[in-house]
């Protein structure tokens, strides 16, 4: 989905924020929340990490830039043990003495299919273009690189696709690269010709260029 | 917010509006006590979980990982051939470290790591994120302006050093080898690791 979370290249958040000396957590209830989600991940309470990241990106886009980090965790886990029927929303609000705000509903979704391939499509040197498509569901296809030209770098392993993994206990494994785009094929000419960036991407997400 | 900080709530026959939310820790402990009633909770394992990461999973074992890199060339090719494997040789490997790519940096090459998407990162060796590294504004700005982004960070890069960005948006999770400062010839292995820091094995700093 397009969301909030897919931030790369945005404007306007300003510098870099740094805490000196900062803590593994800052408030008790932090550390309970990363101990619950890897307890309840250790118990497959919740579902995969596919689906953990896109009840993140399902918040509603107000209260996911205004929440903290970990209760963005807390609200993903909560959204994903209601959806599962492990607690229901009304025992939420009932503990919590006030409103239990969750994820939005996983809209109606047309799921890809993953690639399955073998032997990986491209090669290290490869010229590929990534597909411009905009799926409604998880995508680790990120916005700023859609429709833009890069080169591979690097052929990885094959690895659960999340668009259909973050949905479907299914088999879904594909070859993944490492895809440098030149700064200026990202950003425009104003680009530094020094500068580059390399995202992962499934083999789904790419094609071949027309021209070569 | 009222002047003691506490949020307000408003009368609870007010059909129109629902409650305002809970604070979070409020949300927090409603959530652990269901599960707890449930039979879903195992308190051992949190606490394990919860004391590892504040204790013993950090960027230590990161530095010890470079500083060996350091003094041992054969290491570092290892290293920056099979990652996962080399790191492994000391002892390191877990959830968000099944994968690793180790890039190096050189006089010419400075290499930095994001995650625009979430908050990917290599926790076997580096622990987990600090919250900068989660914040919008590194993940918005890194892959658009990382020069820019660096200096305000505190490292100065000249025009001619060519910035490589890894935006780590699938299954890998990148360690930066940074360059072994000059002057520590004569410097032990656990010397050389305790001038590694956290920021160096992301990018946003030298070592």
């Amino acid at each position: 989905m397009n969301g909030l979370h897919d931030m790369g290249g945005m404007d306007g958040f300003g510098p870099v924020q740094v805490e000196e000396g900062e803590p593994v957590f800052h408030h008790p209830w932090e550390r309970r929340v990363f101990g619950l989600v890897a307890g309840s991940a250790a118990r497959r309470l919740a579902g995969s990490t596919d689906a953990f990241r896109f009840a993140i990106e399902r918040m509603p886009p107000a209260h996911y830039l205004q929440a903290p980090y970990y209760e963005r965790w807390l609200t993903a886990l909560a959204t994903l043990l209601v959806e599962k029927g492990v607690i229901t929303r009304e025992e939420l609000v009932r503990r919590a003495g006030g409103s239990f705000p969750l994820s939005q509903p996983v809209p109606p979704l047309r799921l890809p299919t993953a690639t399955h391939s073998q032997a990986p499509r491209f090669g290290v040197g490869d010229s590929v273009v990534v597909r411009n498509e905009h799926p409604g569901g998880h995508t680790r296809c990120p916005r700023y690189v859609r429709g833009k030209r890069g080169t591979v770098v690097r052929v990885d392993g094959a690895f659960r696709l999340p668009d259909v993994a973050a949905h479907r206990e299914v088999p879904c494994a594909e070859p993944a690269y490492s895809v440098r785009f030149a700064a200026r094929e990202l950003w425009g000419t104003d680009a530094a010709a020094t500068e580059s960036v390399h995202v992962d991407l499934w083999e789904s997400y790419l094609e071949p260029p027309l021209e070569p | 917010m009222t002047k003691s900080g506490k949020r307000h709530r408003g009368p609870k026959d007010d059909h129109h509006h629902p409650a305002p939310p809970s604070d979070v820790e409020v949300r927090a402990r409603a959530l652990e006590e269901l599960l707890r009633d449930k039979g879903l909770v195992d308190e051992s394992f949190i606490d394990a979980v919860v004391s590892a990461y504040e204790n013993d999973i950090g960027p230590m074992n990161g530095a010890r990982v470079v500083a060996r890199a350091w003094i041992d060339p054969a290491y570092r090719g290892r290293l920056l051939a099979n990652g996962t494997a080399a790191i492994a040789e000391l002892g390191y490997g877990g959830p968000e470290g099944d994968h690793m790519v180790v890039v190096e940096n050189t006089p010419d090459v400075h290499n930095v790591v994001v995650c625009t998407l979430c908050s990917c990162y290599p926790w076997p060796v580096l622990g987990l994120p600090p919250t900068w590294y989660k914040s919008a504004a590194y993940r918005s700005r890194l892959v658009r302006e990382p020069r820019v982004v660096l200096r305000e960070m505190g490292l100065d890069l000249p025009e001619r050093v060519e910035i490589r960005v890894w935006d780590s948006s699938a299954e890998i999770r990148y360690l930066v080898l940074p360059e072994r400062p000059a002057g520590t010839e004569g410097l032990t292995e656990e010397e050389l690791a305790t001038r590694v820091t956290r920021d160096a094995m992301i990018g946003t700093a030298r070592a």
